[in-house]
């Protein structure tokens, strides 16, 4: 009843063809942009944009590029985490290099390097397909890991180890830094976030995108019916580097400040695991809501369990989060493995329909 | 530059063998360790499908049940069965809760399920053993500390631990009778049966169930042996999880579903590691053991996509 496509006739292939076909879903984005862009802005407070939204906008960008990459190409790796560092290593030099870089190019330039990178370990997927995949890419983890540890170039010698973002400003606003107010950061998140999901979303539907779903469909399949599987399956991981270098720069910038490379571990890699299997795999809105889940349930577990009544340590906090994140998973991976966005599917099904049991 | 490369490890080489003995024996202990961690991942990936990323903490958790019941007052002995016990009982819960819902799912599906058990054992170890290392009960075991120097040569010295030797030595006995286990059992043909083709197994009157709750269990008594070797070596705490990560590369080597291919390529992995950290090592930095392994795994796979043993890969449209 709420959510009918009913008398929404097209008559140009344009309009067929939108992102949006149905006025109900623009008016659910528009609202969503209103509450991302005026309501979030206007109500929340510091701690409410430093620990929940900044972040939970930089790892939906960081599921979307695993996304492009496993959800889409089919090809599994595991070494997010360090593709996200390459980003933050490779836009933390920019700026130490060229200091009046306007902080937007430096970000957009960061992931170039991390594409550039994820190409090189995405060679081996010509080969080697599946499980075997995915412990190649542990490969780039590990060895990366190591090049931010081991090469004092990538942090400018620093004595601790760690890179630590200067103070910059754009437009006389001071944009990075201890000096910055979460909002500006809140603000520069949002729009590369969401102005990278709507190219995302673009190349997904056009040429390249069709060509990865193809390889992830049947490789040999798309191959025989002319499908370049070098270009492809390279084209998949350059993207998808490019997008998570993008959110690792942003990581550091706009929500750490600073960051050792432990930051960079594999565990932030199956953290963006998690979110782009549990937000279903190969859906842009999917990953949103993965990451919304994943992150911020350990947030709010920890808000919540102490003010119900659970006095307990803070590590104990920290156990019972860990344990409770594992059942999830595991909880949702039974329930639903096709992830939150079947879930948000079958809602839209039953909303058409409802209150009448059948149509 | 080329003659640090080429030349100079070799010259190293030859000028102490002892020291050369040394680091190769270093490498075969820790190449039997990782074989046993892939041992395994290959029990339980050849009879269900399954990568079982959890392997590397239930190493952790076995080895923290015996040290933690130990600590509690259990005698030693007393201690390790129940700690077999407690594996048993994982290995049921992991076949009912976990395995059975999830059959027929898509391989990622099942790896992503093990990730979220390796969470939720991380959380629930710490929660009941607390986080803190702790030192394995070697000598109440029985099994044999301290160590003896064998002179090689004029002033050659080679020192083996005794923990080492008897690691060897179980670890030995363990493959041993799990070949026998596979071979000669009712059970073993059993799940040699599940791991070559589900459907036929289940139309000839084998319980899949029963056989995966088999095949978690024998991966937890593995699991427990490692851990009493690893942490015999070093404490137990979780750091050791990462060994898991080691054990990988040791998989794809041998591929996921060969027994021989798990030790030989968990010992070729503990050579070259170890060689190449003392010998090449010094050359980029150091600490190149965290990564070494992936790419000799890398290199190799490059030529031979199913790894050692692993059955040859043939693709229809």
């Amino acid at each position: 009843m709420f959510y009918r496509e009913a008398g929404q006739f097209k008559t140009t292939y344009q309009a067929d063809q939108a992102i949006f076909p149905l006025s109900q879903d623009r008016i659910g984005i528009a609202v969503i942009a209103a509450v991302a862009f005026v309501g979030v802005p206007a109500l929340a407070s510091d701690f409410f944009l430093t620990s929940v939204m900044t972040p939970f906008l930089i790892f939906a960008l960081a599921a979307i590029g695993l996304n492009v990459l496993t959800g889409y190409a089919g090809q599994l790796s595991l070494g997010t985490g360090a593709f996200m560092g390459v980003g933050a290593y490779a836009a933390y030099k920019i700026t130490s290099i060229f200091p009046e870089a306007n902080i937007i190019f430096v970000l957009l330039a960061s992931g170039i390097f991390s594409a550039a990178i994820g190409v090189v370990f995405g060679l081996p997927s010509l080969r080697i397909k599946g499980l075997y995949l995915a412990v190649t890419t542990l490969a780039a983890q590990f060895f990366l890991e190591w090049c931010f540890i081991r090469i004092p170039w990538l942090y400018n010698s620093n004595a601790s180890g760690a890179i630590e973002v200067q103070q910059r400003e754009m437009a006389g606003i001071i944009v990075t830094g201890p000096a910055a107010t979460p909002l500006t950061q809140y603000f520069i998140v949002l729009c590369v976030t969401v102005a990278l999901t709507w190219f995302v979303s673009n190349l997904i539907r056009g040429r390249i995108g069709r060509q990865w779903m193809m390889i992830r469909d049947m490789d040999i399949a798309a191959e025989l019916i002319g499908v370049r599987p070098l270009t492809a399956k390279l084209s998949a991981f350059a993207v998808s580097s490019y997008l998570c270098g993008v959110a690792g720069a942003m990581m550091v910038f706009f929500w750490l400040g600073a960051a050792e490379p432990s930051a960079f571990a594999i565990s932030l890699s199956f953290q963006v695991l998690f979110m782009t299997i549990l937000g279903g795999l190969g859906s842009l809105i999917g990953s949103y809501m993965g990451a919304a889940f994943i992150w911020i349930l350990p947030v709010a577990l920890r808000v919540v369990l102490p003010s119900v009544g659970f006095e307990v340590a803070a590590e104990t906090v920290e156990h019972l989060t860990f344990m409770i994140v594992g059942a999830l998973i595991i909880f949702f991976l039974i329930t639903e493995p096709h992830g939150l966005a079947r879930l948000w599917q079958l809602a839209k099904e039953k909303l058409r329909y409802w209150p009448f049991p059948y149509g | 530059m080329l003659y640090d490369i080429f030349i100079d490890p070799f010259m190293q080489m030859a000028e102490q063998p002892d020291f050369l003995l040394q680091v190769l024996w270093e490498g075969f202990v820790a190449g039997i360790l990782y074989a046993l961690i892939a041992l395994g991942f290959v029990l339980i990936f050849k009879a269900s499908g399954v990568f079982n990323f959890a392997q590397g903490i239930m190493v952790v958790f076995a080895a923290l049940t015996l040290v933690g019941l130990y600590e509690n007052g259990v005698p030693a002995y007393l201690a390790l069965l129940l700690a077999i016990g407690v594996m048993g009982l994982l290995a049921y819960t992991v076949e009912r809760v976990v395995m059975r819902p999830l059959v027929n799912q898509p391989e990622i599906i099942l790896l992503m399920a093990t990730i979220g058990m390796t969470y939720f054992l991380i959380g629930f170890g710490e929660f009941v053993f607390g986080g803190e290392p702790k030192a394995m009960i070697t000598e109440e075991l029985g099994l044999p500390t301290g160590s003896t120097a064998f002179e090689i040569g004029e002033r050659g010295l080679l020192i083996l631990q005794h923990i080492d030797i008897a690691a060897a030595v179980i670890a030995i006995i363990m493959v041993a009778g799990l070949g026998i286990f596979f071979n000669k059992t009712r059970i073993g043909r059993a799940l040699r049966a599940v791991a070559d083709d589900h459907q036929a197994a289940l139309s000839v009157g084998i319980s899949l169930n029963q056989i995966w709750a088999i095949v978690w269990f024998a991966a937890g008594i593995v699991a427990l042996t490692t851990g009493i070797m690893w942490g015999a070596r070093s404490d137990v705490s979780f750091a050791l999880e990462i060994i898991a990560f080691k054990a990988l590369p040791v998989l794809i080597l041998g591929g996921f579903t060969s027994i021989p291919g798990a030790i030989v390529g968990g010992l070729v992995i503990g050579f070259g590691e170890k060689i190449g950290e003392i010998y090449w090592g010094p050359l980029v930095g150091g600490s190149i053991e965290s990564w070494l392994a992936y790419i000799i795994a890398l290199i190799f796979l490059l030529f031979r996509p199913q790894g050692m043993f692993g059955e040859r890969i043939i693709e229809r449209v």
